[in-house]
């Protein structure tokens, strides 16, 4: 009796996890069949049906060359390593002296580094358009690096909460040598930080790379155009020829995917532990 | 350089030097517009004109009495009630893949993965799924359904629904392995003792697992909360608000951007923030209270 019951749980276990896999997978599978197929082939078999040719990539060149997706790439992977690298510096050295000095104004500081966690910024952005606007900064690649470095903090929080965690006594040894605070932050401190780095790398470059709103409304230039606006464009002149849509959406998923795949460990802790604010 | 000069004097100018840039950062493209938007919600700034004049509480007025404005808050409740469904299938599957489970890893990898791709990705490939003769329609035709098929995204009656639905296919990931990872770290002692005192698997749920991501779980809802009443890309990309599956956002970019009404959006903007930060607040203070 025990036994059987045993088995009805594990058979409901199991029922359950793939149906939740078939959920994920289906949306995405159907259009990577339809990304293969001819339009003919579209118009006349189910989303269900595998493609008859694996190999047709005539969809896959259509959308790269007319989407011009490499620009999209291009400007993506700019911006990305931009907002990323100067998120680190700025992140890093912030939390530096908010965590290793006690001075006036630390406490307010950290308050008003707390208190903007707060205020989502796509509530805000009527306002922040102008200020770029102040700056001559619309429809430059600046606009959206200098928001990813300005409201979102995130880096600044993981960061010092991974300071917490470096003994002072390392800084102090140092300073016995002689070495001045400059030297014991980029010598000492920033290597020590390298895992709270790798947080910091996958948790913004999977929110930059995804993002939409941001160069939508702040780079509406064709040569200005990332990868998720790029895509955006294939809406109005594909609208009845979804193969190449379809294979447009795979051209974005594809070096994700990769991604995924070679770094699944770092990914999974990086969400793990950036979501513990 | 630095070496030569004393420890009080470097530590003036490393406090300074570098906290510049970060706070400089932080007060024009955080607080300023935060600024401005109260102060562009009192006027009818058109957001291009050299002046503008001060209206009081006019802009305020129009969104609590102008239907327009005011039904697009009943939209947000559909993306509310599906971040609470998003929240317990995430914990349903982080629960069962602590335990023993064959292929752990693949499933893992399946259902986080969607949580990675690119909004209009997503956009697009829901936009397939619910299409007429689409993805969905199949489906149900081929288990005997298709009698029940409908325009997923055609019919306001059904169309945020199924735009909820897409919004949590997006985003279940992110909680499941947030919630996964707080599991795991429940120490295995823990279930050994309860084994031994005859636990099963929903008493060892019921009293250990919840006991120990409680917080999480409230952290994950207040975003998953502030995210529902700020949802944007997926709707946008998909209708872009037409057929009634316009949300609050949608509404104050078309009223800023399209019909340069800046005061007044900037108005719905401050409404919007009001509530993310009391419903935050809310949960902070329940979350203290607790402890």
């Amino acid at each position: 009796m025990y036994k059987l019951k045993y088995g009805t749980a594990a058979v409901f276990k199991y029922a359950t996890l793939l149906l939740g896999a078939f959920a994920a997978l289906v949306p995405i599978a159907v259009v990577f069949f339809a990304s293969f197929k001819t339009n003919k082939e579209y118009g006349t078999s189910s989303p269900l049906t595998l493609p008859d040719n694996w190999l047709n990539f005539a969809n896959y060149s259509k959308a790269f060359v007319n989407g011009n997706m490499l620009l999209g790439f291009g400007n993506t992977i700019f911006i990305v390593v931009v907002s990323i690298v100067g998120a680190t510096i700025i992140g890093a050295m912030i939390a530096f002296v908010l965590n290793r000095f006690r001075f006036r104004g630390r406490q307010l500081m950290m308050g008003a580094f707390l208190l903007a966690t707060l205020i989502p910024s796509v509530t805000t952005q009527v306002a922040t358009f102008r200020i770029i606007d102040f700056f001559h900064l619309v429809d430059t690649r600046f606009a959206p690096i200098l928001l990813y470095l300005g409201t979102d903090i995130i880096a600044v929080y993981i960061f010092m909460q991974f300071l917490d965690s470096i003994s002072d006594s390392l800084d102090e040894s140092a300073m016995l040598d002689g070495a001045s605070y400059f030297t014991i932050f980029w010598r000492i401190i920033l290597p020590l930080l390298a895992p709270a780095i790798v947080t910091v790398v996958i948790v913004k470059g999977v929110n930059i790379y995804n993002d939409f709103y941001t160069p939508f409304l702040y780079m509406p230039s064709e040569d200005l155009q990332v990868l998720s606006t790029a895509l955006f464009k294939f809406k109005g002149p594909y609208g009845s020829q979804w193969e190449v849509i379809c294979a447009g959406i795979m051209i974005t998923i594809i070096p994700i995917l990769l991604i995924f795949l070679s770094l699944q460990k770092y990914i999974y802790n990086g969400f793990a532990q950036g979501s513990v604010k | 350089m630095l070496n030569n000069l004393s420890y009080k004097t470097q530590r003036k100018i490393i406090i300074f030097a570098f906290s510049l840039i970060p706070v400089a950062l932080l007060f024009t493209f955080a607080y300023l517009p935060v600024f401005n938007m109260f102060k562009y919600s009192f006027t009818d700034w058109n957001g291009y004109s050299k002046s503008y004049d001060y209206v009081g509480f006019e802009n305020y007025k129009t969104i609590f009495t102008d239907s327009k404005y005011f039904t697009v808050f009943k939209v947000s409740l559909y993306y509310f009630i599906g971040s609470f469904a998003q929240m317990a299938v995430a914990l349903y599957f982080a629960t069962v893949l602590s335990s023993n489970v064959r292929f752990k890893n693949f499933f893992k990898g399946v259902l986080f993965f969607p949580y990675l791709l690119n909004g209009v990705a997503i956009g697009f490939i829901f936009l397939f799924f619910f299409r007429p003769d689409g993805t969905l329609d199949t489906l149900m035709q081929s288990v005997g359904l298709g009698a029940y098929t409908q325009g997923w995204l055609l019919n306001p009656a059904i169309i945020n629904i199924s735009l909820a639905g897409a919004s949590l296919w997006r985003y279940m990931g992110f909680n499941f392995i947030i919630f996964l990872g707080a599991i795991s770290s429940i120490g295995k002692d823990v279930y050994e003792a309860a084994a031994i005192d005859g636990a099963n698997r929903w008493h060892q749920f019921r009293h250990i697992i919840l006991p120990s991501i409680k917080s999480i779980v409230q952290l994950n809802l207040i975003l998953a909360i502030s995210g529902a009443i700020s949802a944007f890309d997926i709707p946008y990309i998909m209708t872009g608000g037409s057929n009634g599956s316009n949300t609050f956002v949608i509404q104050t970019v078309t009223t800023a951007f399209k019909y340069n009404k800046l005061g007044l959006a900037s108005a719905m903007a401050v409404v919007l923030l009001f509530i993310v930060i009391i419903v935050t607040l809310l949960q902070r203070l329940f979350i203290k209270e607790e402890k």
